[in-house]
């Protein structure tokens, strides 16, 4: 890994983002490294917009990522993916989950859900589309897209699988366990193919 | 062991290792996670109190008697504290008592910004303010010390950055702390006669702690290689060495009463210093007063919000960062909703069908009633405030007004109590809805008196709603249902023009309470009967959406039908098509 890593988790309360985020930290910190984590509770808890922050590197001091500062971003939401778009680095990829929810301004018709995929392509980012969709339908739970969105995330960074899982039993309540590990592989089997621009 | 823990947890884990005995706080964001994390560790007495005067009052007594105590809350909490603690300052402590007040910079669940350290300055008491979780461990137990040594009640300082925040902690293990009771009226008996004599030593005592500050290791100079020097302190400590690594630095883990020699002392080297604090300029104007002249705050550092290494750097170079992706469009906001099967999505329902009544609001889930698509709340102020403000409006009109207050079960416990004892009193005019879900909703599920349930879990005697409002003197008093929307429109309408104080206690638990169990029988709309003329839209359910026509996706759906009974079509049951 390289000196320091900022990965920003979007996407709407309840939807499993601090979890991810707490597993992420354990991993890094059992890899060796420093970390600091920040989140937002409160209001953001009843279906409003989350971000959490993830900082790995040798030594964290701000817990917070900046615009242009994210290596990475892992959106849960479309929209959410675009909301936050702008803390990107150059650089960085873009890994979001092809899954709508309509927020309350859209479904009272005061604003349209945008084209995301469209959006996302005119703005030259580096991303992953994942179909989420179908792969909550393959693992036969619809609570457990945070760890698939891991299994596609753990590819991507060069740690060995086994801190993933390690992180995924010691945060996830035991009766839950094996659907997560189950939807960790299958996040981390599908074929993303070249990251596409 | 090395682990990441939250800011709020680590300030639990220091509790442990310190030895207290007893833990107390009435929940808000963002401090509540300190006290449930307490609630872990069996050694710690611990409660949900029914405010933070309470708490801080159940927390002075076990200190008094000889043990370690806390007592957390969040900034506005202390306002509903103050009254015990401008006196327990006056008292001091014998087992060592801390205050942890999480303030709230940016307002992510607040509604103000107000800083601490103003009143705990008013107040004369010494803060600390950590800006990590190990520093969250390490200054509990400097802070007990600190309040042992000098007979004071200490206040920790948190912002939603450094409680929120994870990072990693070293743990260690408990000590066991008591220092014994002894009776002492001159001491802890606050009549003038006494409390004269004890404020020459309040005054003495922070003169002391002046001193303290000098030379204690929780304030420190960090060395740098460049000419530029910050004095900082809690989480803008964090955000100055990101966005300067090189810099000198005066860190300072005491924030009140402030060292004057060194930090003279370290604005002599330079030529200048900048102080970078977020919310007020507190730091700067006690530096200011020193007769320091080259300090730089204010002028270019914002008094509202959070900071960031990048808000710095760019207040300080007078640069702005260009990110290299930039939307052109505006995005459909996502505001918070009230949830699937909300108990309250119906009461407001109601509420926005019902002409020319004035809704007071008061703080809590429910406080989502006055977005879009109800618009059903004109005011929100602070806890309790929606009774003794529909009392207020009643009196201002000549009771010609139409008052509805609307307050959750937690909130009415906390201090909607003692408005609703003034409005029947004074022989107010008003409709109370007290929306009894259960629990304390928007904070997490905490329990309070009316649950029957302690934090722990156990079972207690559980505080009547009905018979309390019926002693108190409410001239109606009757539980409705919330979810039987055309019964309940009638029922308040009519309500409204009777005279007197009437309360509704609207009761149905939270649906996302585990404790809660409920028959699920989700809802469907048959495409052939829909009439597509979106009533079932206008309840503001974030199951429903509009498709070709209205659709309720099964995963988000609850159950709670309120959908089923607004329908004018029959185009909604719980029958599959």
């Amino acid at each position: 890994m390289k000196e320091n890593l900022n990965i920003l988790i979007v996407g709407v309360g309840g939807q499993g983002n601090i979890l991810l985020s707490k597993i992420l930290g354990e991993v890094f910190l059992n890899v060796g490294y420093d970390v600091k984590i920040s989140e937002v509770h409160g209001m953001a808890q009843r279906g409003g917009s989350v971000v959490t922050y993830v900082k790995a590197g040798t030594k964290v001091f701000s817990p917070l990522i900046d615009k242009a500062e994210a290596d990475y971003i892992i959106a849960f939401e479309k929209l959410e993916a675009l909301r936050w778009i702008e803390y990107l680095k150059k650089e960085g990829i873009l890994i979001y989950s092809d899954y709508e929810i309509p927020p309350m301004s859209v479904i009272t018709g005061v604003y349209k859900y945008p084209d995301v995929d469209k959006i996302v392509k005119k703005l030259g980012v580096k991303f992953y589309k994942v179909d989420i969709p179908s792969l909550l339908t393959k693992v036969g739970s619809p609570r457990v897209q945070n760890t698939i969105m891991l299994g596609v995330f753990s590819r991507l960074i060069g740690i060995e699988e086994s801190y993933f899982r390690k992180a995924i039993e010691n945060n996830v309540k035991p009766e839950f366990v094996e659907i997560n590990l189950k939807a960790f592989a299958i996040g981390r089997n599908v074929d993303l193919g070249e990251v596409k621009i | 062991m090395r682990r990441l823990m939250l800011g709020n947890q680590a300030v639990a884990r220091g509790c442990y290792e310190a030895g207290v005995k007893v833990a107390t706080a009435y929940p808000g964001t963002p401090s509540t996670e300190i006290t449930e994390f307490i609630s872990q560790y069996s050694e710690i007495y611990c409660e949900w109190a029914p405010n933070e005067k309470v708490a801080l009052e159940v927390a002075i007594g076990a200190a008094i008697y000889g043990k370690r105590a806390i007592c957390s809350m969040k900034h506005v909490g202390l306002n509903v504290a103050a009254d015990p603690l401008f006196t327990v300052s006056y008292t001091g402590v014998n087992g060592g008592l801390l205050i942890a007040v999480a303030d709230d910079p940016g307002m992510h669940s607040s509604q103000n910004e107000q800083d601490t350290r103003n009143i705990a300055k008013a107040a004369k008491v010494p803060v600390l303010e950590p800006a990590d979780s190990q520093e969250c461990v390490d200054f509990v137990k400097k802070g007990f010390e600190i309040s042992e040594k000098y007979d004071t009640p200490v206040i920790l300082r948190l912002t939603t950055r450094v409680s929120h925040s994870q990072s990693v902690v070293e743990e260690d293990s408990r000590v066991e702390i008591d220092y014994g009771y002894k009776k002492d009226i001159q001491k802890y008996v606050m009549m003038p006669a006494m409390a004269r004599k004890r404020h020459e030593i309040v005054e003495k005592r922070l003169n002391d702690l002046k001193e303290f500050a000098e030379k204690t290791e929780l304030n420190r100079i960090e060395e740098g290689e460049s000419n530029l020097a910050f004095i900082t302190a809690g989480i803008a400590y964090q955000y100055v060495k990101e966005a300067y690594p090189d810099a000198w630095v005066l860190k300072l883990g005491m924030v009140y009463p402030l060292p004057e020699r060194l930090v003279k002392d370290f604005c002599s080297k330079f030529e200048k210093v900048y102080i970078v604090e977020e919310l007020d300029p507190f730091l700067e104007e006690n530096i200011k007063a020193m007769g320091i002249r080259n300090a730089v705050g204010k002028e270019i550092f914002k008094m509202t919000g959070e900071y960031s290494p990048t808000f710095i750097k760019s207040a300080i170079e007078k640069t702005q960062v260009e990110p290299p992706y930039k939307l052109n469009e505006e995005l459909a906001p996502r505001l918070p909703v009230l949830c699937p099967g909300c108990p309250h999505r119906g009461i407001f329902y109601v509420l926005s069908k019902i002409k020319d009544i004035i809704i007071t609001g008061d703080i809590g889930c429910y406080t989502l009633g006055a977005l879009s698509p109800f618009n059903a709340m004109d005011t929100c102020i602070c806890m309790g405030a929606s009774v003794g403000m529909a009392h207020g409006i009643s009196k201002a009109s000549d009771k010609k007004a139409k008052v509805v207050a609307v307050i959750g079960d937690s909130t009415f416990v906390h201090s909607g109590i003692t408005g609703l004892i003034d409005a029947v009193y004074n022989k107010s005019d008003m409709l109370l809805l007290i929306l009894d879900n259960s629990t304390t909703g928007m904070t997490g599920h905490q329990d309070h008196p009316a649950t029957g349930y302690t934090i722990r879990g156990e079972e207690t005697f559980k505080l009547d709603l009905v018979s309390l409002c019926k002693t108190i003197g409410c001239s109606v008093v009757e539980e409705i249902n919330p979810y039987n929307i055309n019964e309940n429109i009638k029922k308040i309408s009519t309500l409204i023009d009777k005279p007197g104080v009437k309360v509704l206690i609207v009761k149905a638990p939270c649906r996302l309470h585990r404790r809660y169990k409920y028959v699920l029988s989700k809802r469907y709309i048959d495409k052939n009967k829909c009439k597509n003329c979106k009533l079932c839209l206008s309840l503001g359910c974030p199951a429903i959406s509009l498709k070709e026509v209205p659709t309720i996706d099964q995963n988000l759906c609850l159950a709670c039908g309120m959908c089923e009974s607004i329908c004018r079509f029959g185009a909604i049951s719980s029958v599959k098509e």
